[in-house]
């Protein structure tokens, strides 16, 4: 009995101990922040795969000298080819056995111009795809926020194609969506010099170009115009290639560019295309936007270049984050936003606090009225309660919402029930001529169990909740459960001992109920 | 001090029948209502779409607020006043779900400030996509679902000590929800199924704490529910954690009247089940209220001075307790009476 009555004085001590070595974390709805949860558009990675098959395909059929009368990627993510003759079909079906083993031949149908050979990926393979691309999108991303220096940032997948992202704190939220969703496919395409951007524009670029805009914003009044340019389908170098993206300021314009920087191969590619192409006009295009169109000079060895567009420092800076952590394999986009500003948050936790404190008063108030010295007990058992609750939060590392904050405030009501339940039954036992030790003994272990038995049912529904909630609600689960968890104890421990002693001291005990 | 006097007696099973038509009427009523609303309110949360919470530091009115609204091409959004009208707080909705993703907060401080001549502060955005929403809604009842399924199963258990005969029960009800929401059939129905299942089972089988209490359950939830749509409140994630817990919470009292019930069953033999039904309600009716009473109080304060984010919470939990403590007394016990067996037969003869 002591060693239980030195165990409860000891655990809120325990507890207060613990609060500045693990502060409990605030949920974004208190201190504000961003929660995003993007969708990883993975099936656009399957598509990009075949379609890089498909010009891996022709390239090799050129080498071997396997004539074709077209091959194609249909809507469906399979590959049609037509060929015609013995020799171009056995080396056709020879080559897609050997190089391409990771296509599978679905159908054959003969017709008159030829025969007609659809291919298709696996399942299998198009789903390792789409795990690959999602895996990688949430890498990038990772390395994005963490170059932009968000402070305890929280990402993780969620499902098979689904990013969760939570970022406290954050206030520039537009800026940090326009880093997190950027594609960023950089790529280094030749401008069409010679196609007619008037009817480009019509629909009808000329075959191998297509129609791309640079977007040129006036400094003065803000107002954005889109400048049309015809660019050449191929992509002579990409965004693969780069080891170093950075900040750099122009020393005769005072103007921010990024300077970036190839590896060996892409450096040997460069200089090749800048030295096969002087006098013509190569397009940095970034995300199918051109940022700039400059007329190669000179053959440019090295591996350095650099992409200048009217950036302020700040979108300077982000695009350099951005092509430095890579191009997302997929596109992304933004399936669910809830952003809070950090003025909201603190008038929530200072109306939380306010309706505790109001609540719990008047409990505390009510319990001393009702059951004068022994609701005296039952407050105390409640303020140890709310620590319990605290110190469960903290212990745990886990995180205090404004639904949590209700859930305490719940806790305040129902904690006290225990108490109320204990104490209608001493009241009985009195009634029915026990001494005040002997229904004291009574009254806890016939109610126990009841008490068990009322708040398993809230600690079951406590845990579904957490299993099935989503941030907020999932903070309501939790206090809710250690609230119950920590009245249980409070009721049952604390408040049963702290009855004992007042006994134990006298002759001839009465209760005070 | 004391509410209730030991000694009352109050024939709470005589009345029964006043009970349950007053039970039925709000039963009805919440019926009528969801099927005039066609259903809940859902909040952005469970049909998508977006939300906007501005405070501007003058006062600005919600026509000028809508009309900027129009320019940007926001069309049918609802504007409205948030919290206290001296506040200058407005709350913005609207079904467009993919809006926030180019430059949406700059677009629209300026358009507010265009009509309004006061710089808005954005202090609250939420953005769900309809796809995320149809999850979170499937997410809601599965919850729901599994709540009921586990706290009858302890109930069964506990009161029955037929723990093999409800978990074997259970079991059979979450696989054959697991195949039929494999074949994607619409998770209401596939619930309200499960239930109706759940109940002839119990009925078949005489389980009849475990009646009582999921009838008195399945009584507050659809009550709560329906006070909501009668008064045109939204649906929000939160509210759903609110009927969870009032599904844990109002069970309480239950089981307080069920724990004293079997123990009268115990120590006198000679009433009928009737006669102790009535005993134990009487007896336990001062805790049941009291435990009712400082939980109201706290949900009361939280109402009054936790912000208008949490009101809804509060006043879905304040209208499942006193439901719950309602049903606690005159639909619970009742319905324990009317599924034993002994009393079916001598109703019958």
């Amino acid at each position: 009995m002591i060693i239980l009555t030195a165990l409860v004085y000891v655990l809120p001590t325990f507890y207060a101990d613990c609060w500045p070595h693990k502060k409990i974390n605030l949920g974004l709805d208190l201190q504000g922040g961003m929660h995003l949860v993007l969708e990883v558009q993975n099936q656009k990675a399957v598509e990009s795969t075949i379609e890089r098959t498909v010009h891996e395909l022709k390239q090799e059929l050129r080498k071997k000298e396997i004539k074709h009368l077209g091959i194609t990627r249909n809507s469906n993510n399979t590959i049609t080819a037509t060929l015609s003759g013995d020799k171009n079909i056995d080396g056709f079906t020879a080559l897609v056995t050997e190089d391409f083993n990771t296509l599978e031949i679905a159908s054959t149908v003969t017709d008159p111009k030829g025969k007609n050979i659809v291919l298709q990926l696996p399942a299998e393979e198009a789903e390792n795809i789409k795990r690959m691309a999602t895996e990688q999108a949430l890498e990038t991303i990772r390395n994005r926020i963490d170059a932009f220096g968000v402070s305890e940032p929280d990402i993780r997948l969620q499902g098979d194609k689904r990013i969760q992202i939570q970022l406290p704190g954050i206030t520039d939220t537009q800026r940090a969506k326009d880093l997190i969703g950027k594609t960023a496919q950089l790529s280094f395409q030749l401008v069409d010099e010679t196609g007619d951007i008037a009817s480009a524009a019509k629909g009808t670029p000329p075959p191998g170009s297509v129609l791309l805009y640079q977007m040129k914003e006036d400094n003065r009044t803000g107002q954005v115009t889109k400048v049309p340019f015809l660019i050449k389908k191929q992509v002579l170098l990409d965004g693969g290639s780069l080891t170093d993206a950075r900040v750099m300021i122009d020393s005769q314009f005072n103007e921010p560019y990024v300077g970036i920087e190839f590896d060996r191969k892409g450096a040997r590619i460069f200089e090749r295309i800048t030295g096969e192409n002087i006098k013509k006009r190569l397009a940095i295009v970034l995300d199918k936007t051109v940022y700039s169109a400059p007329v190669i000079q000179d053959r440019i060895a090295g591996g350095k270049a650099r992409i200048t567009g009217n950036f302020t420092t700040e979108e300077a800076r982000d695009l350099a984050i951005v092509l430095r952590a890579g191009a997302l394999p997929a596109p992304v986009k933004i399936i669910e936003e809830r952003t809070v500003g950090p003025t909201l948050g603190h008038d929530s936790i200072r109306m939380g606090i306010m309706s505790m404190l109001v609540g719990g008063l008047l409990v505390i108030l009510f319990m001393l009225m009702y059951y004068k010295k022994a609701g005296l007990i039952a407050d105390i058992a409640l303020v140890v309660n709310i620590l319990l609750i605290g110190g469960g939060l903290a212990a745990f590392q886990a995180t205090l919402t404004l639904p949590g904050i209700a859930g305490i405030i719940l806790t305040i009501g129902m904690a006290v029930d225990a108490n109320v339940i204990i104490f209608e039954r001493i009241r009985e036992e009195l009634a029915s001529g026990k001494t005040a030790a002997a229904s004291v003994n009574a009254g806890f272990s016939r109610a126990a169990l009841t008490i068990l038995d009322a708040n398993v049912t809230t600690l079951i529904v406590a845990v579904v909740l957490f299993q099935f909630g989503t941030g907020p609600v999932k903070g309501f689960a939790v206090t809710l459960g250690l609230g119950i968890l920590a009245s249980l104890f409070t009721a049952l421990i604390l408040s049963k001992s702290i009855f004992d002693m007042t006994l134990s001291g006298k002759k001839t005990p009465t209760l005070s109920i | 001090m004391q509410f209730i006097k030991p000694g009352t007696t109050i024939d709470f099973v005589g009345k029964r029948k006043l009970g349950f038509s007053f039970s039925l009427a709000l039963i009805i009523f919440s019926m009528v209502s969801l099927i005039i609303h066609q259903g809940p309110n859902y909040g952005i949360d469970f049909a998508g779409g977006t939300l906007v919470q501005v405070k501007f530091d003058k006062t600005a009115i919600t026509q000028d607020i809508r009309s900027g609204l129009d320019q940007m091409g926001i069309a049918n959004s609802s504007v409205q006043n948030f919290g206290k009208p001296e506040n200058n707080e407005f709350l913005i909705r609207t079904s467009i779900p993919d809006m926030t993703n180019q430059g949406f907060t700059q677009a629209i401080t300026q358009a507010l400030e265009n009509v309004t001549g006061s710089t808005p502060e954005i202090r609250r955005v939420e953005m769900v996509g309809p796809q995320v929403g149809k999850d979170l809604r499937k997410q809601a009842l599965l919850a729901m679902f599994y709540s009921l399924l586990f706290i009858t199963i302890y109930i069964s258990g506990r009161f029955e000590m037929k723990w093999v005969l409800s978990g074997v029960t259970a079991g059979a009800l979450m696989t054959a929800v697991y195949f039929l929401s494999i074949f994607n059939m619409s998770m209401p129905i596939l619930i309200t199924a499960a239930l109706v299942v759940t109940l002839a089972l119990f009925w078949y089988l005489e389980l009849k704490y475990a009646m009582g209490a999921i009838v008195a359950l399945i009584h507050d939830v659809f009550i709560t529910v329906g006070l909501f749509s009668i008064l045109d409140y939204e649906f929000s994630l939160s509210i759903i954690a609110a009927l969870l817990t009032i599904i844990g919470y109002s069970l309480n009292d239950t089981i307080i009247v069920f724990d004293r019930i079997r123990e009268n069953n115990i120590q006198s033999r000679k009433l009928t089940l009737a006669e102790i039904i009535n005993k134990s309600i009487n007896e336990t009716l001062s805790r049941t209220i009291l435990t009712s009473l400082t939980t109201l109080i706290v949900l009361f304060s939280l109402l009054f001075l936790g912000g208008e984010i949490i009101h809804n919470f509060a006043f879905a939990m304040i209208a499942g307790v006193l439901v719950g403590t309602y049903s606690s007394i005159f639909v619970a016990s009742p319905i324990v009476l009317l599924t034993d067996k002994k009393n079916r037969s001598t109703n019958k003869a």
